[in-house]
């Protein structure tokens, strides 16, 4: 069933904050298996102008996804049915790298909804701010509802985003 | 900021060091709990199958975090970075053995955007067993 295009606009409020840990960058540091000392040593980030150390550039997608999974792909006004979930494209724009000490809230918006060979795409926009309010980088994710089982889609997007979203 | 590469250095078709990035059902564990990704299709062999998929195939955003690093590791700070964008074109298939996958990550200058904010557009291209994986993988970089 078509998702209903009056929810294109549709902004959700924004989440509690999420406060960025330095060990919490070191361990996703270390599971992609990036040395780069400004993830985990302070001194090498104050060397770079950081006032502590920073993430990763897609560190922060834990945070919008999560936003956007409890927000929005599981507003039952949408109903959009997340056991067909796939993820399509990704991209981050940024103010600066988000980093330690941050205390992070998500607002999520429906930027579009569309409608492609049966499968329905929904483009969410993830902007997050600051403590201070001041904007650090926004998540554009595009999540496409597979209109048939993985088998028969084409190779596009046969990622699921989240455990729960594939039961 | 303080990219290591100068915006005059490059030009357009510049080439980042290419890399190759390992990737076994152990990586995509610890992928998994340190992004709070716990989808199984990540790790549970009768449940990817269940669903359709060959096998157990990488978190895409994995694949984005390996595919970044050609670039970041090539402009040493990760702050030049002001945008970074793929599509998930056809999954990482990850068997269970030692040996796992690769991801084979290139990337070269594509454009010279403003010779004033001293950005320019990498285009990334990453395959696994000879597939494309990511499709649009764009990245813009403020350069020294």
């Amino acid at each position: 069933m078509a998702l209903d295009q009056s929810f294109v606009g549709r902004s959700y409020p924004p989440t509690a904050p999420y406060e960025v840990g330095r060990e919490k960058i070191r361990e996703f540091a270390e599971a992609i298996g990036d040395t780069n000392p400004v993830y985990v040593d302070p001194e090498a980030a104050r060397a770079l102008d950081h006032p502590d150390v920073i993430a990763p550039p897609t560190f922060v997608f834990a945070i919008t996804f999560k936003a956007a999974g409890e927000q929005v792909i599981k507003d039952p006004q949408l109903g959009l049915d997340f056991s067909r979930v796939v993820h399509g494209d990704q991209k981050f724009v940024y103010t600066r790298p988000v980093r330690a000490g941050d205390r992070l809230t998500v607002t999520s918006t429906i930027d579009s909804i569309k409608s492609l060979a049966g499968n329905e795409v929904l483009s969410v926009r993830g902007e997050v701010h600051d403590e201070n309010g001041e904007h650090v980088v926004t998540a554009h994710t595009t999540l496409v509802a597979r209109a048939t089982p993985a088998q028969d889609t084409p190779a596009a997007a046969q990622e699921a985003p989240a455990a729960e979203d594939a039961r | 900021m303080t990219a290591k590469v100068s915006y005059d250095d490059v030009e357009v078709g510049t080439e980042l060091p290419a890399q190759e990035f390992p990737v076994t059902r152990a990586t995509l564990v610890r992928y998994a709990g340190a992004s709070g990704d716990f989808n199984p299709i990540h790790w549970n062999e009768k449940f990817a199958k269940e669903v359709g998929l060959p096998d157990v195939i990488a978190h895409g955003m994995f694949t984005m975090a390996e595919a970044g690093r050609v670039v970041t590791d090539w402009v040493g700070d990760p702050a030049a970075v002001v945008e970074y964008g793929v599509r998930f074109t056809k999954p990482v298939v990850v068997p269970n053995d030692e040996k796992g996958s690769v991801i084979e990550v290139t990337a070269k200058v594509a454009a010279k955007l403003d010779d004033e904010a001293r950005t320019v557009r990498v285009d990334i291209t990453a395959t696994s067993a000879d597939q494309k994986v990511l499709g649009r993988s764009r990245a813009v970089v403020r350069l020294a």
